[in-house]
């Protein structure tokens, strides 16, 4: 019996009639966190964590018909028991733990199991299935302790502002910039940040999460400060006139992908730091080995990849189509899509990107940045 | 091996001119000269044969992470770069030692003493090596095993660097740095210590018997005819020759001996016996600037023809016989021992022209000069470029000395270059790119119409693989749209629903029976996406056809 399918419209459960992170509006909807590719706008009813509440309506709107869990409440509906479990991977993130006569399905969203400290960490759920993403999956993607990234962040801020120059730090709004923060050391100048980064940092000081002091470029009255500051701002601001205001600045990025020689090099800026709010290789197995799963369904990433590797150790492994993506490249990627009109000499183009060809671009994990 | 590591991330993460000089000064203020040696011949290109072959790599960092081979050939994809690939996957090791020898003693103790051991010796042993260093270290130590360290730096700066730091002036260092990165010599510290010493009296002392000069070098011209005459003034200040399509080269005749140098600063002289027979009717103390071309029947041929004598070291009979070379000179730079660069080209042409004449050998040729009355007479003169097989013309101020390098104090040679051969083609094949551009597909292979538009059988033909010319953000698109229209993967490689058409330069054409097209071209490259052409419209194979020489 499959606790959970997918259709056209998301991953879906058939006895509850409900969906996980649908992609097209429906009826009912578990939302597992805040990005954008997860959460959309349009369904009937919401059920998401309670630490995920104000995420979910500052981005979806306040208007929405929003229920919400504490970790490990169970709700029974249509006779599945469903419990929302912390994820590790945003303010508010959760992996759907489904119970029916005594069968296990664990979805977990998007997950990492280093403890950063601003969230409530990854929890292991034994389960019978577990469906897992497969963002960075590839061994390739091994992370440092993010102790000595911000080791490294601050030392690099430290040099720049003894030689006055500001530094700008690029990263995904939600989630990146408020972990980045974080361990941010204060001490060494303001820390500003673009006006896409404040709000969200409201919502995690009001959820009890402490962040140094941030404050909104324009509101620095002393700017003698500003070559002594740290600028945190949505790789979207690259390139644009918003950045004219530093001068000579010296930018990075921070988000996994940096891994890669070349896309630090693409990305046309100075520093990299390797930072992912997703599981590297070693912790995508650790999780699936913890949950002791027999069956894994393997979803948006290295699909291919994770599951032939996993069928290898033994394990009945699969892929599930899907249109999650990854945050940290949704802006860049969107604006990449939004370029590509494909020439209309060719009607055979509009009937594979119905079929779903887009997704099978995306769960190769061969991602645009 | 960690100074250089370090000197290798600095000069990775910065465009800065200035910062890249900066770092490389620090590095050849606080390294043995030893360790400077080997760090100025990487810096420059130059490279050891590979020394462990990248399946022996592969095999060992399969074995030292228990993965797979699918999977390791799987990572390598995603990275575009074997020695980067190589880096992520090795694991930790348990234990670190501490990395304390400078790059000597790992490049000459370490790493060439590995060429040629037994697989299951060399092994261990490499990977014994690698878990010594860290992370960005492995990275620099592969790279230096695969013979692939691209380093952002060119020549010039690292010849800045050095000057710079050795209080000599960059142009002396160029000079000095002739041949230092040539395969056949390793680096040591005497090598290095001549780079740098200062300058003495006599300057040719310090110079090997062979030693060539550095390359003077063209700039293109890229203003429009009408402001010919105030930019450059009469056609008469100007030496006007043709620009050939050859192998730019200097042969030097010294102390009884000849040597052909090409441009990029290598030994060709046994790759070219007829100009190597030119030792016996030149004099000593004789410094050439000319470019090397096939020449039979009295006429210069294709580019092609003269690639078959360029991949191999030594040549045979039946080549020479099909393929001869010949040295079309343009320039003298040294008469009778005397370094002739800070005389006026008017004069050296004059020296020239005699030495030649004197010479009297078919396989020196003169570099003909044009006239015309105005710049417009010799533009349609420049028309004839093709036929003659030539790239344009080339301008030589009559009054330049012979500079060094891209400089232009001392005057300026300027490439006018007729415009390229254009043919509208169809992206068929997109595969990712390496390096920079390895998360992009940015090589492309393109198709012409193998019939006419009403022929309703016609397929398209490859004929050209091409993947410079677009803009980041148009490569970003084209990036998109490969990933909509996949019809099928083999390997890195997709191949794509036709549906963009591209106007591509070249710059050479000729029949050629390896292509499926029957045709090669020669610097094929996208000059604009043609989005408002329709797919039918794209040109034919015919279209093709038409531009090859007639012959």
């Amino acid at each position: 019996m499959d606790l959970i399918i997918a259709r056209p419209e998301g991953l879906y459960c058939p006895i509850g009639d409900f969906y996980i992170d649908p992609w097209r509006p429906v009826d009912r909807a578990v939302i597992t966190h805040g990005h954008s590719d997860h959460a959309r706008t349009g369904n009937n009813h919401y059920l998401t964590a309670e630490a995920g509440k104000n995420i979910l309506l500052k981005r979806l709107g306040h208007d929405i018909q929003l229920n919400t869990l504490k970790y490990g409440e169970v709700i029974n509906h249509h006779g599945v028991n469903l419990s929302l479990h912390p994820a590790g991977h945003v303010l508010g993130s959760s992996q759907v733990r489904l119970e029916y006569k005594g069968e296990v399905w664990v979805a977990s969203g998007d997950y990492k199991l280093e403890n950063d400290g601003i969230c409530t960490p990854f929890e292991h759920v034994r389960c019978h299935t577990f469906i897992t993403e497969s963002t960075f999956g590839l061994p390739i993607y091994k992370w440092q302790p993010q102790v000595n990234i911000f080791k490294d962040i601050n030392s690099w801020w430290r040099q720049n502002a003894e030689n006055n120059r500001t530094t700008v730090l690029f990263c995904y709004a939600f989630g990146k910039a408020q972990r980045l923060i974080s361990g941010l050391d204060a001490s060494i100048g303001p820390i500003l940040v673009h006006g896409a980064v404040e709000p969200l940092n409201q919502i995690y000081r009001e959820a009890g999460v402490y962040l140094p002091e941030t404050q909104y470029v324009s509101a620095l009255t002393d700017t003698s400060k500003l070559r002594q500051s740290i600028v945190i701002a949505p790789p979207s601001a690259q390139g644009t006139s918003w950045m004219k205001r530093f001068g000579d600045y010296s930018d990075g990025f921070a988000s996994g992908w940096m891994q890669l020689r070349g896309n630090r090099r693409r990305r046309g800026i100075e520093r990299g730091f390797i930072m992912s709010d997703h599981a590297d290789w070693p912790d995508l197995l650790t999780a699936i080995e913890n949950t002791r799963a027999e069956r894994v369904f393997v979803t948006h990433g290295q699909v291919n990849v994770l599951v032939r590797y996993l069928t290898e150790l033994g394990l009945d492994a699969q892929g599930f189509v899907t249109e999650y993506g990854d945050e940290e490249l949704e802006e860049v990627e969107c604006v990449n899509l939004a370029e590509a009109t494909v020439p209309e000499n060719t009607p055979e183009n509009i009937d594979e990107m119905s079929t779903g060809e887009m997704s099978t671009s995306k769960i190769n994990g061969e991602i645009n940045i | 091996m960690k100074a250089f590591a370090n000197l290798y991330t600095l000069l990775d993460r910065t465009t800065s001119s200035n910062v890249k000089i900066s770092a490389m000064v620090a590095y050849f203020t606080n390294a043995s000269p030893n360790d400077a040696a080997w760090a100025v011949y990487f810096l420059a290109g130059g490279k050891p044969r590979q020394i462990v072959t990248t399946k022996l790599l592969r095999q060992l960092v399969i074995n030292a992470s228990l993965l797979p081979e699918w999977l390791f050939e799987e990572s390598y994809h995603a990275v575009g770069d074997l020695a980067e690939t190589i880096t992520l996957i090795l694991p930790k090791p348990e234990v670190t030692l501490k990395d304390t020898e400078g790059l000597a003693i790992w490049i000459e103790q370490k790493l060439l003493p590995l060429r040629g051991l037994a697989p299951e010796e060399l092994i261990p042993k490499l990977l014994n090596f690698l878990y010594q260093l860290d992370k960005e270290s492995q990275f620099v130590c592969i790279k230096l095993i695969t013979g692939n360290l691209r380093v952002g730096v060119s020549k010039l700066l690292v010849t800045r660097a050095l000057g710079l730091f050795a209080g000599v002036d960059a142009k002396r260092v160029a000079q000095r740095l002739v041949g230092y990165t040539s395969i056949t010599v390793l680096p040591n510290e005497d090598l290095y210590q001549r780079l740098i010493a200062p300058v003495t009296a006599d300057s040719l002392d310090e110079r090997d018997a062979g030693q060539p000069y550095p390359f003077f070098l063209a700039h293109p011209l890229q203003i429009d005819l009408e402001d010919f005459q105030i930019q450059l003034g009469e056609p008469s200040d100007w030496q006007i020759e043709w620009k050939w399509d050859g192998i730019r080269a200097q042969i030097v005749k010294r102390e009884n001996q000849l040597w052909v140098w090409s441009r990029g600063e290598e030994l060709v002289t046994e790759r070219f016996p007829e100009l190597a027979a030119l030792s016996d009717y030149l004099p000593d103390g004789t410094v050439l600037d000319g470019e090397i071309v096939t020449y039979l029947d009295g006429k210069i041929q294709p580019f092609a023809l003269l690639q078959q004598r360029l991949g191999r070291k030594s040549t045979n009979a039946p080549l020479l016989k099909k393929a001869p070379v010949a040295m079309i000179v343009y320039d003298l730079l040294e008469l009778e021992g005397n370094d002739l660069r800070q005389t006026k080209q008017s004069e050296r042409r004059v020296l020239l022209e005699n030495l030649v004449q004197k010479c009297n050998q078919p396989q020196l040729i003169i570099s003909e000069t044009l006239t015309g009355e105005s710049w417009e007479e010799l533009a349609i003169q420049r028309t004839e470029s093709r036929s003659l097989g030539v790239e344009g013309l080339m301008l030589k101020n009559k009054n330049a000395n012979y500079g060094v390098g891209r400089t232009k104090d001392v005057g300026t040679w300027w490439k006018w270059k007729i415009d390229p051969y254009t043919i509208d083609a169809v992206l068929i094949y997109a595969q990712s790119g390496h390096g920079r551009r390895s998360s992009l597909y940015s090589d492309f292979t393109f198709a012409v119409w193998d019939g006419p538009i009403e022929a309703s059988d016609r397929k398209l033909v490859p004929f050209a693989k091409a993947y410079s010319g677009l803009t980041d953000s148009e490569m970003r698109k084209v990036d998109a749209i490969v990933r909509k229209t996949t019809v099928e993967k083999f390997g890195p490689v997709r191949s794509v629903t036709p549906t963009m058409v591209f106007e591509l330069g070249f710059e050479g054409i000729s029949y050629s029976a390896r292509h499926k097209s029957g045709i090669a071209v020669r610097f094929p490259r996208m000059l604009r996406w043609r989005e408002d052409k329709p797919l039918a419209e794209a040109d034919t194979l015919q279209s093709l056809h038409a531009l090859l020489p007639a012959s």
